[in-house]
């Protein structure tokens, strides 16, 4: 393991990932990847997940596409200097922010989106000129091998490396040293790899989960809510880190709210969701169990068939669910809605305020006022208001949580933000000793004031200008050449002199 | 029993009754910080000039006038720093509103240093509270005057509901470190750094650490040596050289530094007279512990300059050590003292490799006349900041913000850096809940035929976005 990841940071030693062009060509391959090999990819997905074509490319590999495109269209500007705006000490300086990349990074994926929670990560740190080890979930088997046999055909295989492996692999691997880890997965993960990485003061992006909530009001559509919800509930059956996970309503919503979901469900998955080739599976018997066990002693409004041979748990509901029960204790991560009656907003915020911050928070409302207060009075890594999952679609935004459910963002520029050290940089030149002499010993109560003056002036542009034009009156009106430099500077230091008093008096 | 328990959680509570949100409360904490530093001026510079024997032009520079300029900053952006963010929308949610929410974590622990006790532990408060954060304050136990200052005097100037001092040594700071917080701003040294860490991994804290390393220096041959000289010996004495930023060791040529010596002792002759120890512009080792480290590293090497030193008073003369080999001390760990070695190299090959095969820097600089050679050292290495032709000048634009990468640190701040550190981004899209015909492409039961389409429409898009 250490003898990779040494490679790899030779690898980046070499330089070959900082400049732009090799950037630019590295996402294209990998586009290009993405293009030839998308039978390939989709069935893996498939094999992992029983994800259906549709799912699989409208949910993973339109995003991984469009993130590319994103890249390749603002690289160019991303990776230029950008200057800053100076103060009278650093007026004739040069001023700017350089980012660059910050080495070797680890990106450590997750199952439930093996493919995009991998790759486009995978595209910010590319994009950043780092060299990147990826790590995809042992748990959906296929993409990880479809993954460790592409990659290298399309990237550079020196600079970018697949490992693969379980807890085992995993372990050894969060032992080496990285630049910065991004990892997503569960919480109890993600305190293993933030404790592994202040081993080695290493930075890390968490993108984590938690237990989603869903906020209805009365005044709502329920029709249309419930369709929204289902869709974003059910999708890749249940196992999304920002799907709804409970549903918060007044009690006497919960009939129709359950009555509504069954026809959609039957509108999206048909009369035997089983059959449905958009309905996916859970991924391995033990999560299975798992969800299972959740269900132990609810009232189920409806669904709650399973047939352990292929891991199939129908789209269910539960009603009048009690909080301290174990479905409202840990992130469901399957096709289970609880639905837990509150008396009114006020409850509700409360509610969901003496949890854990979630990843994502949902509101429905025609009454903005109160969506403005959810919001308000809350906390989450992102919200959505008036439908589910959709802030994670527009990659302006950057995406990640906040407490349990995470630490750091990403998506589009976050991602390269993530992935770079912004490096401010200060070019003075040698010349103009004779102005440092204000600031160099032996002191004086003078000196300290104008090194007061300097630290705390504020200009105004407009007056700066004014005064530089008469500065400039000043200079044209010369008539000498040779008295000129003695002008020039009896002049600045007038000038400076000037507003220095005024500033004094006016701090007085 | 634990000290710290009934202070978080009164300090929680404030938070969840959301006294903190505010603008106008916290505009009031920020004002008051503001007056912390005009009412107690005196106070502040004799307690500087108690702990680190600080003149009062450096008290002035480096510790009141970069807090107060950062409250003022603070108090008249903070509004505009407060405002939701709109960010451009996709074609999928081109009638939504979609907006980045700037909120205050919660409870943030900024743990202070002693080197610059009053800024290194404002500046992030001034952040910590403009993000409209509580806040527990750790000052450093070592600079024990300006600690009895903050301890005393701080907190009548701000509500004492969201704000609190805690004190102690490194047994209460890890008691503290056990409990939970929302934030944690952390500047000192990478060895403590990693304890941090670790303890905020225990609850998913996230972190700033603001940590050191070793600057280098590199002087090129074509340099006017009195310039430089001038230059690096200020910023290296600065403080008695105990800045996490001074340039720590110089890397030149034999020719150049047969120029700079020379160069060097006038310099240091004309800032700090004949006899340095009774300047009052040079500053004193913190502490007896920090004097026999240092003391220990004037054997490394020869030395070329000073090389005085009197435990009486923790005071060791500004120094210039040569003939250092890499192995020795001197080499090994930061200096934080007033000595500075030259090591030779011939060449900004040489240079860029010796940089290159230590930790990253929080710092790094390099005089030369020529801007090939400062973008060649800047392309071809990395470090938390960079200033050509110059020592630490860079900290002082609140434009740019300052922070260590890799071993010098994680995370940055300074103006509205310190804002964001101290705030959570949240994505907010508010959808219309209308329009639900558009939905429709993206419910099930999805045939080959809508699959086809969507890969059509795909090849077809002009720009990039999510058609769901």
């Amino acid at each position: 393991m250490e003898r990779e990841v040494q490679r790899v940071r030779q690898a980046f030693l070499s330089g070959r990932s900082r400049p732009l062009r090799f950037r630019l060509q590295q996402l294209e391959a990998l586009r290009r990847m993405v293009q030839e090999r998308e039978k390939d990819i989709l069935a893996a997905i498939r094999s992992d997940l029983c994800k259906s074509e549709f799912n699989a490319y409208s949910q993973e590999v339109i995003t991984v596409l469009g993130e590319i495109d994103f890249m390749l269209e603002n690289l160019p500007e991303w990776v230029a200097a950008k200057p800053v705006k100076k103060n009278l000490l650093t007026m004739l300086d040069e001023a700017y922010l350089q980012p660059q990349p910050l080495g070797v990074v680890l990106i450590i994926g997750a199952w439930n989106y093996p493919f995009v929670l991998t790759i486009q990560p995978l595209i910010g740190a590319i994009a950043a000129g780092n060299a990147v080890i990826i790590k995809p979930s042992e748990l959906s088997e296929n993409t990880a091998t479809i993954l460790a046999k592409l990659l290298p055909q399309y990237l550079d295989q020196d600079l970018y490396i697949v490992i693969n492996g379980g807890v085992e692999e995993t372990t050894e691997l969060l032992k080496q040293r990285f630049d910065h880890i991004l990892y997503t997965g569960n919480t109890a993960v993600g305190k293993i790899v933030m404790e592994a990485a202040a081993k080695h003061l290493t930075p890390v992006t968490l993108e984590l989960g938690g237990k989603s909530p869903c906020y209805i009001d009365k005044d709502c559509d329920l029709d249309i809510v419930c369709r929204r919800i289902t869709w974003g509930k059910y999708m890749n059956c249940g196992q999304t880190c920002i799907a709804p996970d409970y549903i918060l309503c007044e009690a006497s919503l919960q009939n129709q709210i359950v009555q509504k979901i069954k026809e959609t469900v039957k509108e999206f998955y048909g009369e035997n969701v089983k059959e449905s080739p958009d309905y996916e599976r859970i991924i391995n018997l033990r999560h299975f169990k798992r969800i299972l066990s959740l269900l132990e002693g609810q009232k189920i409004a409806f669904g709650g068939e399973t047939d352990e041979a292929t891991r199939y748990i129908a789209p269910t509901v539960l009603t009048d669910v009690d909080p301290k029960t174990k479905v409202m204790q840990e992130e469901i991560f399957g096709p289970v809605l609880p639905i837990v009656p509150v008396k009114n907003v006020d409850e509700a915020i409360n509610f969901i305020n003496e949890r854990e911050k979630p990843l994502a928070l949902y509101v429905f409302s025609h009454n903005n006022k109160l969506i403005k207060r959810m919001i308000d009075e809350t906390s989450s890594g992102g919200v959505t208001g008036n439908d589910v999952i959709m802030h994670f679609m527009l990659n302006s935004f950057p995406f990640g949580g906040v407490g349990s459910s995470g630490m750091g963002a990403y998506h589009g520029k976050h991602s390269f933000d993530t992935f770079s050290h912004q490096r401010p940089c200060l070019l003075k030149s040698l010349k103009r000793e004779g102005a440092n002499k204000l600031r160099y010993p032996p002191n004086s109560q003078s000196k300290v004031d104008w090194g007061k003056f300097f630290l705390l002036k504020r200009f105004n542009k407009q007056k700066l200008g004014l005064l530089f034009l008469t500065f400039l009156g000043i200079v044209a009106a010369v008539l000498v050449k040779k008295y000129q430099a003695v002008l020039r500077r009896k002049a600045l230091l007038i000038f400076l002199v000037v507003h220095r008093l005024r500033w004094s008096t006016k701090q007085r | 029993m634990d000290p710290f328990e009934d202070t978080l959680r009164r300090l929680r509570e404030t938070f969840h009754a959301g006294h903190t949100r505010p603008a106008e409360f916290r505009a009031a904490q920020l004002r008051g910080l503001g007056r912390f530093l005009q009412d107690n001026k005196q106070l502040l510079h004799d307690a500087l000039a108690q702990d680190l024997h600080k003149s009062a032009f450096e008290s002035e520079v480096s510790e009141i006038a970069i807090s107060q300029g950062e409250v003022t900053l603070a108090l008249r952006n903070l509004r505009a720093w407060m405002k939701d963010e709109h960010v451009p929308k996709n074609l999928a949610t081109q009638l939504d509103s979609a907006f980045i929410r700037k909120e205050p974590f919660g409870l943030v622990l900024i743990i202070a240093p002693w080197n610059y006790p009053l800024n290194l532990t404002l500046v992030p408060l001034v952040g910590a509270l403009a993000a409209g954060n509580c806040v527990v304050l750790k000052p450093s136990e070592i600079s024990r005057s300006i600690e009895k200052i903050l301890a005393e005097e701080l907190p009548r100037y701000l509500d004492q509901s969201c704000f609190a001092v805690v004190l102690g040594g490194p047994q209460e700071t890890g008691q503290l470190l056990e409990h939970r917080f929302d934030y944690i701003f952390f500047t000192g040294s990478p060895r403590v750094g990693k304890i941090v860490m670790t303890a905020a991994a225990k609850h998913l804290t996230p972190v700033t650490l603001e940590l050191g390393g070793k600057n280098p220096c590199y002087v090129d041959d074509d340099c006017d040596p009195q310039i430089v000289a001038n230059r690096v010996a200020w910023f290296r004495y600065f403080n008695a050289g105990q800045t996490c930023v001074a340039p720590d060791y110089l890397l030149c040529s034999p020719e150049m530094q047969e120029r700079l010596l020379p160069a060097l002792q006038s310099t240091i002759t004309r800032f700090y007279g004949d006899d340095p120890q009774s300047s009052p512009n040079l500053g004193r080792i913190i502490n007896q512990k920090h004097f026999q480290r240092l003391r220990a590293l004037l054997g490394c090497g020869r030395v070329a300059i000073g090389g005085q030193s009197d435990e009486s008073d923790r005071y060791i003369a500004p120094t210039v050590l040569v003939d250092v080999q890499e192995t020795e001390p001197v080499m090994q760990e930061e200096i934080f003292g007033p000595i500075l070695p030259i090591m030779n190299v011939r060449g900004l090959d040489e240079a860029i490799e010796f940089i290159n095969r230590r930790e990253k820097p929080l710092a790094l600089y390099a005089f030369s006349n020529s801007s090939q050679v400062v973008k060649r050292i800047l392309a071809q290495t990395s470090s938390g900041g960079f200033c050509g032709n110059d020592g630490f000048m860079h900290m002082t634009l609140a434009s740019l913000p300052f922070g260590g990468v890799g071993a010098s640190g994680i995370g940055q701040y300074h103006g509205k850096f310190s804002f964001d550190t101290f705030s959570h981004h949240r994505a907010c899209l508010l959808r219309s809940p209308g329009m639900e015909k558009l939905n429709a492409i993206r419910y099930p039961p999805h045939s080959p035929r809508r699959l086809r389409m969507l890969l059509v429409a795909m090849e077809a898009r002009g720009c990039s976005c999510t058609l769901l």
